[in-house]
């Protein structure tokens, strides 16, 4: 059984985004500094004003199973191949199905079905729905799938949060295993929103990046030049273990999940609050759940999605929370390369943040051409050694943030 | 227009193929939907719908849960589409 104590480690890592069809492959082109947004050349673009996404570097349904695929939303299907590498990452670990949790999230969940139903539904009627319309819709359905390929019968779950949702299903799944519930939690987020509803709707806000011209230069978090964020797609799944399982089948461990902070904004249902104490609470809670010093914090992967209201307030939260130790921490913007995944972003965000640390390397943050003035933080602006950053054992954050003021910061240590 | 058994047989095998994946060398008529070819009943209702797109056939819900096996589906498809 577990409690507080209880240490749990990562021991797969799985992910599928607008850098590469894998972990691996993302990691070096993140620390290539390659951008994966592109033009978005579908018809439906054409109407609005945002025509740039970063659409994932490989397609799902060429990596699925043609069958399951007919039964899958596309971010179902991006769950499913992180898992599948996630797992197969972790040596496939031998594990009590009643020790073994699914906690994987979504910002919005099948919306591409919600969108293609209703279209047959007017057009064509009833009867012609699929019968898997359902669970190709439920925000649920990316964790029920994998929960069945994998036997998991501790407990599936599914937090939303918007744009934290996948950092959120991370520090549940710690929870679980903390809690005794679980040995063993898959654990993540998943997205696949680029479509003309959601891409409307995000322009409707004035949300969005407008640099259609420059698509690779869209995404620019931090730099004076912003002008919103640019949607990105895909998945992030990590396999999450106490340290005990993991030592006990000798397990290759990346990192400890040391702890997860939670706040939230009350402050607007879309806006950050601009003294940015939601964000720098997350922050406090998370390193005291963690039991770790802010000197030990090396780095931050920023939530950093380049819109003007966002980058400066979440720079000051971090050299607030972290305090004089703040002068030793380099921050990056990953989503200046990935875009913004929503659900998917704290997962795969952390996934970045577990290779840093494991290689102790942090990656760039590009397009920062023109960095604000106040932002009281180093910016790494290309991949930055971390090992004179730090003190033992090193800490890593990945903060997330979404819609409605969830503020989550999750802590990696070096194992 | 009456279709042979064979003819029906056919085209379901390829429905069968498109929605569940299963080989058509599999789908003989004495194999059973859920237990030889492991077909919920989810994807029997696709193949229903797919079927009446086929054959012309519609097949109401009261009598898809009475078609067990391949052959039932047959003699259904072809009992019905004499009659219409």
């Amino acid at each position: 059984m577990g409690n507080d104590a209880t240490r749990v480690v990562i021991t797969g890592l799985g992910a599928t985004t607008p850098l590469g069809g894998d972990a691996p492959s993302t990691w070096q082109a993140m620390l290539a500094g390659r951008s994966g947004v592109r033009k978005v050349t579908d018809e439906w673009a054409q109407r609005l004003p945002c025509q740039i996404a970063a659409p994932a570097a490989v397609e799902p349904t060429t990596v699925i199973d043609r069958v399951q695929a007919r039964r899958l939303d596309r971010c179902e299907m991006f769950a499913l191949v992180a898992a599948r590498e996630a797992w197969a990452d972790a040596g496939s670990p031998d594990v009590d199905p009643l020790r073994l949790g699914v906690v994987v999230a979504s910002g919005i969940g099948g919306i591409g079905s919600v969108l293609s139903a209703y279209d047959t539904l007017r057009e064509k009627g009833w009867q012609r729905l699929s019968p898997f319309t359902v669970p190709q819709l439920m925000p649920n359905g990316s964790a029920g799938w994998i929960s069945l390929e994998l036997g998991a019968r501790a407990g599936v779950h599914t937090p939303v949060s918007a744009c934290a949702s996948g950092a959120e299903a991370i520090g549940y799944g710690i929870d679980m295993i903390r809690s005794g519930r679980a040995d063993v939690v898959v654990a993540g987020g998943t997205e696949a929103a680029i479509l003309e509803l959601n891409v409307g709707a995000f322009a409707a806000m004035r949300a969005l990046s407008l640099r259609n011209d420059e698509p690779e230069r869209a995404s620019r978090p931090f730099d004076k030049g912003r002008d919103g964020f640019v949607l990105g797609e895909g998945a992030g799944i990590i396999v999450l273990e106490s340290e005990t399982h993991a030592v006990r089948r000798g397990a290759r461990v990346y990192a400890a999940a040391a702890g997860a902070g939670y706040s939230g904004d009350a402050h607007h249902i879309a806006q950050p609050d601009p003294e940015g104490a939601g964000a720098t609470l997350a922050m406090r809670r998370a390193l005291e759940a963690a039991g770790v010093a802010p000197e030990q914090v090396a780095h931050v992967n920023a939530h950093a999605t380049s819109t003007p209201a966002g980058d400066v307030v979440e720079a000051q939260a971090i050299a607030a929370a972290l305090g004089a130790a703040a002068a030793g921490v380099v921050v990056s913007a990953t989503k200046s390369m990935t875009g913004h995944l929503l659900g998917g972003a704290g997962a795969i965000e952390s996934v970045a943040s577990i290779l840093a640390l494991n290689e102790q390397t942090a990656p760039p943050t590009i397009n920062l051409d023109d960095p604000e003035d106040d932002l009281g933080v180093e910016i790494a602006v290309k991949p930055t050694d971390l090992r004179s950053r730090g003190s033992a054992p090193m800490a890593v954050i990945n903060n997330s943030f979404g819609f409605g003021g969830h503020n989550v910061a999750v802590i990696f240590t070096a194992a | 227009m009456a279709m042979t058994q064979e003819e029906i047989l056919a085209g379901l095998s390829e429905i069968i193929d498109e929605i569940a994946g299963v080989p058509a060398d599999e789908v003989t008529p004495d194999k059973t939907f859920v237990d030889d070819l492991d077909i919920d009943s989810l994807s029997m209702v696709e193949i229903a719908v797919a079927a009446q797109d086929k054959f012309g056939v519609e097949i109401p819900d009261d009598q898809l849960k009475d078609l067990k096996t391949v052959q039932d589906v047959i003699d259904y498809v072809g009992r019905a589409s004499v009659s219409a």
